[in-house]
């Protein structure tokens, strides 16, 4: 079977320790996880995990048995790109002096429709979101002037159709749960 | 003496120490018995259990990981959760191989570490460990308690944990300071986890779709797992069998939900399991999974395992379903509870023909194979002679617990098994050591029945120092050593796959007899075929623990045998 991208999201209780769950079943099985992020999510109080990895459907299939199993995991899906709206979002820091010198600057900027951040003397922060591939051609062009730092954050993503878990807490309301005062 | 009394299960508020809850804690779950080895970051719990010390019996083993086996024995032979108790740092880490097996072989236990204060936590302070971090991957579930009012709580969902649905390790780490800090105390179980679903909802289409596979299959085969016993659905499960009729097979660590010699029972599946059920597995046309997880020791080769059949997975976690062998009908959900709904949907049956298949294929492994393992005329012991010996002392009444090699497989095969939960053995991790604390926790808790230990001259030696744990606490086990004076199984392999290149194989022995003496334990060595049966007589007779060594023959291979990778119905007998 061929290998696709796949988003992994992951719908949480917020637990120390859970990354540690999740990441060693990729670990198990050789997997690269390609990005990961984790924020707080549509619904109070659960978190969820994007993770991006190369596998194939019958592997993922597998992997999301096993990160179901954690207890702490309230549901695990994933998705192709095909079936997701997903963005990446990365900062450039860049000598100031380059954004007056060097006009082609500014006409990257304007292109690539990336925002700029803050300026002052030294340098000026760039922030670009979107595509990995939209992310790459900036980064590529502003190479040749000088990139002082550049990170890119992991992916994030939300599906196309809808995702059944609010559906599936409303029937697990918190307040079932053991509570200790 | 000062005791509280607080043993019920919801209790009023009242103030106590972190120490105390832990064992007001253990004492609501019903927990009577634990096993431990005490040190630092652990003797405020400790020194609770003295002043409880007439509730809650502790017993000292002689290593954390005998600990943690003693409680899996414990909880193999009982259906109860096992519980070990470990200081941090090595005593937390020693732990880890019998949680591992716990995991692997789905084992309630909760393991409750010591840990250093709060204040310390990532500071390399003495004995000092990230346990948390180093059992992530081999427990159900674990938390680090870091203050005294956590405990209640946790340990609740501990225990709710380790014993729901497919049950597991789960590792509690407790600070100092939480041991000794104070907390209103108040317990109750816990019932629910919302991110949990321990036991799925059998759905009517799953058994509706079963059940018009098993009704039209004309070759239908069961494999059952401890899944039966673990969702304690023995009776049900032979009501299923008896009134379908169909060849029922066993994974090692199934053995015993149905007795051995009930007359759908056509024995052992795997590597090395009976003739029958390995080679008719790839000619069923419809293979039944039970409770079981299609172990690679099991399918051998997945390529060719039963790709004539259709398959009904019956089982607790959807994670196994499709994972190694695709089901074209899962039915998830607790077996007992699934069983017994498709009772009435099936449809009685004979199959006389098609047992007839596992006879004639039995007929051929006897005479090639058990007829010498169990009764050989010449040549040194065999290990089979001495579990023959065993049964007919113990009528097939005894709980066997085994180690890992030869002797385990031959222990499986042969071992008469009347009452369910009586067959305690490392199946998935494979732990060499596992048999000798084992069979202590599995005397404990079932101390009206006979435990006899079957282990290999090697494993032995891996956990011999719990020989102390047996003549402090007094545990009436028997320990059957089979020494070949090799590591038998890799000596096996040698032999076969690596040109009899005998690598560190090969055990200069001590003398067993006199160290089991030196630990005041009977004990007896037979090197000849005519001293056995009264050697066994002897042992089974005693009323206190016993030790009897058999120096088997050397180098006997155990067939029948699937070569590693190869296909179930290319099983060896030579």
């Amino acid at each position: 079977m061929e290998k696709k991208t796949y988003t992994v999201s992951i719908y949480t209780e917020n637990n120390i320790g859970l990354l540690n769950r999740i990441s060693a079943i990729f670990q198990r099985r050789h997997i690269n996880v390609e990005s990961l992020s984790a924020s707080e999510s549509e619904i109070d109080d659960v978190f969820r995990w994007t993770l991006v990895v190369q596998v194939t459907e019958a592997q993922i299939k597998k992997i999301i048995g096993q990160i179901e199993r954690q207890i702490e995991v309230i549901k695990a899906y994933y998705h192709t790109d095909e079936e997701t709206i997903f963005t990446e979002s990365a900062l450039f820091k860049i000598k100031s002096d380059l954004l007056f010198e060097e006009r082609q600057i500014q006409n990257i900027i304007k292109e690539s429709h990336a925002r700029i951040v803050t300026v002052n003397k030294q340098f000026f922060v760039l922030e670009k979101s979107g595509m990995r591939a939209e992310i790459e051609l900036l980064h590529r062009e502003l190479k040749p002037f000088g990139i002082m730092q550049f990170v890119r954050s992991g992916r994030i993503a939300v599906t196309k159709s809808e995702m059944p878990i609010s559906q599936l807490l409303g029937s697990l309301t918190k307040e079932e749960e053991y509570a200790f005062s | 003496m000062e005791t509280k009394t607080i043993t019920q299960t919801t209790t009023k508020k009242q103030t106590i120490t972190g120490s105390e809850a832990i064992i007001h804690c253990l004492l609501a779950e019903g927990v009577n018995l634990i096993y431990g080895y005490p040190g630092g970051a652990i003797m405020p719990m400790y020194d609770e259990l003295y002043k409880f010390q007439d509730k809650l019996q502790h017993v000292l083993t002689r290593h954390e990981q005998g600990a943690t086996h003693a409680a899996q024995g414990y909880a193999r032979a009982t259906g109860k959760v096992g519980v070990a108790v470990a200081t941090s740092g090595p005593g937390a880490t020693n732990l880890i191989t019998g949680i591992a097996d716990a995991q692997i072989d789905s084992t309630p236990m909760v393991c409750i570490t010591g840990q250093v204060a709060s204040h310390l936590l990532g500071s390399d302070a003495f004995q000092e460990t990230d346990i948390i971090g180093i059992s992530t991957p081999v427990t159900k579930w674990n938390y680090q308690v870091t203050k005294a009012s956590e405990i209640p709580e946790v340990l609740a969902k501990a225990f709710y944990i380790a014993r729901s649905g497919r049950p597991g390790p789960v590792l509690i780490d407790i600070t100092k300071d939480a041991q000794f800090g104070e907390l209103d105390y108040e317990y109750q179980p816990c019932t629910h986890i919302r991110s949990y679903t321990p036991t799925p909802e059998v759905q009517e289409e799953a058994l509706d779709a079963a059940a018009v596979l098993i009704n039209a299959a004309k070759k239908p085969m069961i494999v059952w797992g401890q899944g039966v016993i673990l969702g304690e659905a023995e009776e049900t499960f032979k009501t299923f069998v008896e009134k379908t009729g169909i060849p029922a097979a066993w994974t090692i660590l199934g053995v015993s939900a149905l007795e051995t010699d009930h007359p759908l029972n056509v024995g052992m599946v795997g590597m090395h399991g009976n003739y029958a059920p390995n080679i008719l597995t790839n000619e069923c046309d419809l293979l039944i999974a039970i409770g079981m997880r299609f172990d690679d020791r099991v399918t051998g080769s997945l390529d060719t395992y039963a790709t004539q059949a259709k398959v009904i997975h019956f089982e607790i976690d959807p994670a196994e379903v499709n994972k190694n062998v695709y089901a074209d009908v899962a039915v998830l959900g607790d077996c007992k509870e699934s069983l017994s709904k498709i009772l009435s949907k099936v449809t009685p049956n004979a199959h006389t023909e098609w047992h007839q298949r596992f006879k004639d294929l039995y007929k051929i492994e006897y005479d090639k194979i058990i007829q010498h393992d169990l009764t050989p005329t010449k040549g040194g012991l065999t290990m089979g002679e001495v579990l023959d010996g065993i049964n007919k002392e113990t009528k097939g009444d005894a709980i066997i617990v085994s180690d890992v090699g030869q002797h385990q497989m031959i222990a499986c095969r042969y071992a008469k098994f009347n009452t369910t939960k009586s067959n305690i053995t490392s199946g998935g991790l494979g732990t060499m050591g596992f048999a000798l604390p084992a069979a202590i926790g599995a005397k404990m808790g079932k101390p009206e029945r006979e435990v006899v230990a079957i282990i290999g001259d090697g494993g032995y030696q891996m956990t011999i120092q719990e020989l102390g744990t047996i003549f402090q606490s007094k545990v009436p086990v028997k320990i059957v050593v089979l020494n070949n004076e090799f590591l038998g199984m890799v000596r096996q392999w040698q032999q076969l796959f690596f040109d009899k290149r005998y690598a560190s194989t090969e055990m200069i022995n001590p003398d067993f007899v006199a160290i089991a003496k030196g630990y005041h334990i009977q004990a007896q060595k037979v090197t000849k075929r005519e001293e056995l049966a009264g050697a066994i007589k002897e042992m089974i007779a005693c009323p206190d623990s016993y030790f009897l060594e058999v120096c088997v023959e050397k180098e006997d291979n155990v067939f029948p045998m699937i070569p590693s990778g190869a296909s179930v119905s290319d099983i060896r007998l030579e």
